[in-house]
Formats: structure tokens, sequence, C-alpha cells
């Protein structure tokens, strides 16, 4: 032994204090995003959840508070996602499958995977002016819900090429080696093998993904998507408005009313944000169950 | 049976290797075939030739590049990245790594069965029905027939004839790797690769897969890696030994067992090594 009986004795309890305190310090960093999250919650329902009813669902905005609604919002906000989840999906996963699936190991596979990765960083406001540029002006969309929906699906495609990527490589090895052998061709084994049992994990990502795409505003405004709508868009090419613009609309008005529509607006917005993380959360469980079966 | 000549190794790599035909049809000839991954040496120099409806097992200790022979009898190997061949693989007389050779017309004339049993997480009818429907089979009575003639040929029908929609990762390992077994016979192959079959079953599971296998000679080609020298005695007609990616001695496998030729097979067999 080379420390004395004392010596130990200081050292174990000095451990056992500095556990503690980590500890502690862990619970307090959790504790605090909760409490956050929960003082959220409770002050956007109890300004809010009084003016969540059938007439606030129902209603087009309004200069009185009171009959303003969410309505065009909503719709937009639905079909916005919609529209947006059917352009990044079939383009999100065909390049995740050309990445993983096809591609050889070299230098240009890591420049294109380096790439990816940075865009998913790049502030949604960028996009906002890409899109302005490009599919407002240069392929005079306007600022209609297509030009909103490709500029989103631009915004997500990078966090859903990884989140895709990340589904085709939990697929074992064995799996597409036994495909092979049986004479199946590329095509035929991401078809018919692979991407059956990636897809769950495919879905997870892209509801993840466009659940982030759900509550951007910049790159909408940025495309002068408009505040105040008084109909329901009735083909792609119709201007168009979502939640989190009149939501920061309503905010930005003096009148008291006004402000109690807003934390209505957010409570919309977080009923539908959650209900999609549920469906995600949902979807991962059922992957799970089948995987193991 | 004592009378088919031992097929030999050529003496050297410098003389003309045209390794001795035995009695009976060829189904794959290897002519000093050599195999990198990368620049990884794996197999050196292979000359060997592979006779028609016998039993060919391939032993030696991990690492000496018997599944790396095996695998490259169906071009699975194609699949890794860096890998190269050299010499030549001739396939009844085709040569395999010809540029004009599609390995999908291969893999369907040379079934392979892997280590660990991979069934796909269907049911263990879409397991089975799986390389038919990929030839474009679509008609169910003769999909069905051909999943029932495949289960049984697999012995595995009466096991499995009420659970055919079920997943087939319900099945035990044995269960698994002769549905792996059945699935290859579905596509109506030639030869049968397989890739230690039962290092992940245990006795009873093996000893089924074993006799299975000395049923199927009558109608196929069977090449067995093993790296259990038991099983190659009890099952196979001929056995090749390989050493650190070179083909050490090959020859009947009463023969291999009992009078080996080279000294390193018969500290290997003997247990000295490995």
């Amino acid at each position: 032994m080379w420390l004395t009986a004392g010596q130990l004795q200081t050292m174990v309890l000095h451990r056992r204090w500095a556990d503690r305190a980590f500890r502690a310090a862990a619970l307090a960093a959790l504790g605090l995003g909760l409490v956050t999250l929960a003082a959220l919650l409770v002050d956007a329902a109890a300004d809010g959840l009084g003016r969540v009813n059938w007439q606030f669902l129902t209603s087009f905005p309004s200069r009185h508070p009171a009959k303003a609604g969410i309505l065009a919002a909503l719709v937009g906000t639905a079909e916005l996602m919609a529209l947006t989840a059917a352009l990044a999906l079939p383009l999100g996963v065909g390049a995740a499958v050309y990445l993983e699936e096809y591609a050889r190991r070299s230098w240009f596979s890591r420049l294109v995977e380096i790439n990816i990765a940075n865009l998913a960083g790049i502030p949604s406001i960028i996009y906002g002016l890409l899109g302005l540029e490009l599919f407002v002006r240069t392929l005079g969309l306007g600022r209609s819900i297509l030009a909103g929906a490709l500029t989103m699906a631009l915004l997500i495609l990078p966090i859903l090429i990884m989140a895709s990527r990340e589904a085709l490589r939990a697929v074992p090895p064995s799996l597409r080696e036994a495909s092979f052998a049986l004479g199946a061709s590329r095509w035929q084994t991401v078809w018919y093998q692979v991407l059956p049992v990636a897809l769950p994990g495919i879905l997870t990502g892209a509801i993840l993904s466009v659940s982030r795409a759900i509550g951007e505003a910049a790159p909408l405004i940025t495309l002068g998507a408009l505040t105040y709508i008084a109909f329901l868009p009735r083909s792609p090419l119709d201007e168009f408005t979502v939640l989190p613009i009149q939501v920061f609309n309503w905010v930005s008005r003096p009148q008291k009313g006004f402000l109690e529509c807003a934390a209505g607006g957010i409570v919309v917005l977080l009923v539908v944000l959650l209900a999609m993380n549920a469906t995600a959360v949902w979807l991962r469980g059922r992957t799970q169950r089948r995987m193991t079966l | 049976m004592s009378d088919l000549a031992p097929t030999t190794l050529p003496p050297r790599p410098t003389a003309p290797s045209q390794p001795a035909a035995p009695r009976g049809a060829t189904t794959f000839t290897l002519d000093r075939v050599s195999c990198w991954y990368g620049a990884r040496h794996v197999l050196k120099e292979v000359s060997l030739t592979i006779p028609e409806q016998r039993i060919t097992a391939i032993i030696g200790p991990s690492g000496c590049g018997k599944s790396t022979l095996v695998r490259c009898l169906n071009r699975i190997n194609d699949l890794l990245p860096g890998f190269r061949l050299t010499g030549r693989v001739r396939f009844k007389g085709l040569d395999l790594y010809a540029p004009t050779v599609d390995p999908i017309e291969i893999r369907l004339r040379v079934g392979m069965v892997f280590q660990k049993p991979n069934p796909f997480p269907k049911t263990i009818y879409e397991n089975v029905a799986y390389g038919p429907r990929l030839c474009g089979v679509r008609d169910r009575t003769r999909l069905d027939a051909v999943v029932e003639d495949s289960l049984r040929k697999a012995a595995l029908w009466d096991e499995v004839r009420d659970l055919l929609t079920q997943s087939a990762l319900a099945l035990s390992g044995g269960q698994q790797q002769r549905l792996c077994i059945a699935r290859a016979l579905a596509v109506d192959p030639e030869v049968l690769l397989l890739d230690e079959p039962c290092s992940a079953l245990d006795p009873i599971a093996t000893a089924k897969i074993e006799e299975l296998l000395i049923e199927l000679k009558s109608q196929y080609t069977i090449v067995l890696v093993t790296h259990n020298m038991q099983q190659a005695a009890r099952v196979s007609d001929d056995t090749g030994f390989l050493l650190l990616g070179e083909l050490v001695e090959v020859g009947p496998t009463g023969r291999m067992f009992t009078n080996p030729a080279d000294p390193r097979t018969e500290a290997y067999i003997t247990g000295r090594f490995g």
C-alpha cells in the first residue's frame, strides 16, 4: 500500500462528495430545462387555452380579436407540410439510398457527406433568401404554397438525408447478402429487402424533420408569405400563411385580445407538433417490435 | 467410390498448372486463383477442381481464406469494396470472371447459405418465394408448389407446414438455417455453397443439416466450408485443406483423414494447431 489508512479515507470521502456534486449539477441542468418547458407550456395554456374553441379554429383572421381565428393558418400549415413532405421524401430517401447503397467510398462521396452535414447547420433564413430568388422570382412561382414547400423541402433535406442514411445503415449487411445470393439485383435488394426494414426509421426521420419545418417562420416571411388571408388556398399556386407567421403577427399587435389569440395559436401549434412527434415515437416502437419478432 | 482418382495440387505455380481432372463431370475448376481485399492477400495461387454431385469440404483454421474461396464461386465477393481476383475460375467451362458474365445469372445457378442464419424479416412463405418471385413467377399455385417442394427438400416442411404465414424470425436457429437452405433451393440452382452453415447451431440441428446435405448431393454439387473436421469427415467426399491462403492438399476425404500427404495437413488434422 502506498497510501496510509487516513489518506485513503480522505480520498474516498472526497470522491463521494465529487460524485454527489456532479449528480446534483446534472439534476439541476435537467430541472432547469424541464421547468422552462413546463413554464412555457403552462403560460401558453393559461393565456391561450380559453381562446381555443371551435370558433377560433374555423374563423379567418379579423380586425376584431374576438372574431379572429386560425383557420387559414392551420390549413396553410397542413398543406405546406404535406407538400413539403411529398417533395422532400423521395429526394431525401433517393439521395440516402444512393450514398449508402450505390456510391463507392471516394473523395467525392466524402465531400458530399461533409456538405450535407454543413447544410443542416445553415440558418433557415438563408434558405428563405435562396427560395425568394430561385422559386419566387426566377421560376416565377410567386408567394405561393409551392414556392414555400420547395424552400422548406430544401431546408429539411439535409436532416432527412442524414436520418435516412442512419436508418439504411442499421439494416444488417447479412440481409443484403442473402438477397444478392439469390440472384437479386442491387435495385431489387434495396426495394424488396432494405427499404422495408429501413422504412419506419426513415419515416421517423421524416416526421421529425417536418416537425422542425412546422415551426419555421423566418424563411416563409423572407419569401413574402402573407399574414392576412381570408380564404383557403385552392391550388399549390395560391398565396398562404402558416401558424408561426400568424402567431408572430398577432404578437406584434397592441391590443390585448390579439395576445390571447397568439397564445391560442401557440397552443394549436404545440398540439400539432406533439401529435407529429407522438406518431414518430409510435412508428419507432412498431419497427423495434417487428424487427425482434 | 474408392477408385476415384485423387485431385492433387499442381506441383508449383511455375509449372503449367492444370489440376488433374477427376473421373466424372467437373463443376468448378480453379486455376491459380489469388484474391485480395485491398492490400491483404487472402488466397494464394489456389488450383482446385470441384466434382459434380459430390460434397467437397474446405477445411482450415480461422482466417485461412476458406470463406473467401467459396465466396469466389458465386461472385458475391464482388460486392466487397477493394476485392480483386487473378487467375481463372471456371464453372462448367464458363469463365466466371469474364467481363461478359453477369454475376446475377451466376448467383441464380450457384446458391449460397451463410454462416449465420439470415432469413428475411418476413413470413416463412415469403422467404422461400422471394427467389422465384425475382425470376418473375407470379402464379400463386406455382409459387405454392415451389415453396412446398423447397421446404420438403430442406426437411423443414413437416415442421412449418402450418406456420407458413408466420415470421421466419420466430423459428429456432437450426430451423432458420434449413429455411435458408430451402430459400436457396427455391431458385433451382445447380450448386449449393455452404459457408460454415452449422457454426451457430447446436449438435442436434447440426446433425439434421448434415443428413440433409448427404441427401441433397444426388441433385446438387455441394461445397461445404467448415472449421469442424469431424463434420468434414462425416459428410464430405473430397476435402481440401487451406492454410494461410494456400491450398495445402486436396483429395478424397477418407485418404485425407487417414493418410495425408502433407505434414501440415497431418498436424492440423491431429489437432496440433488450429
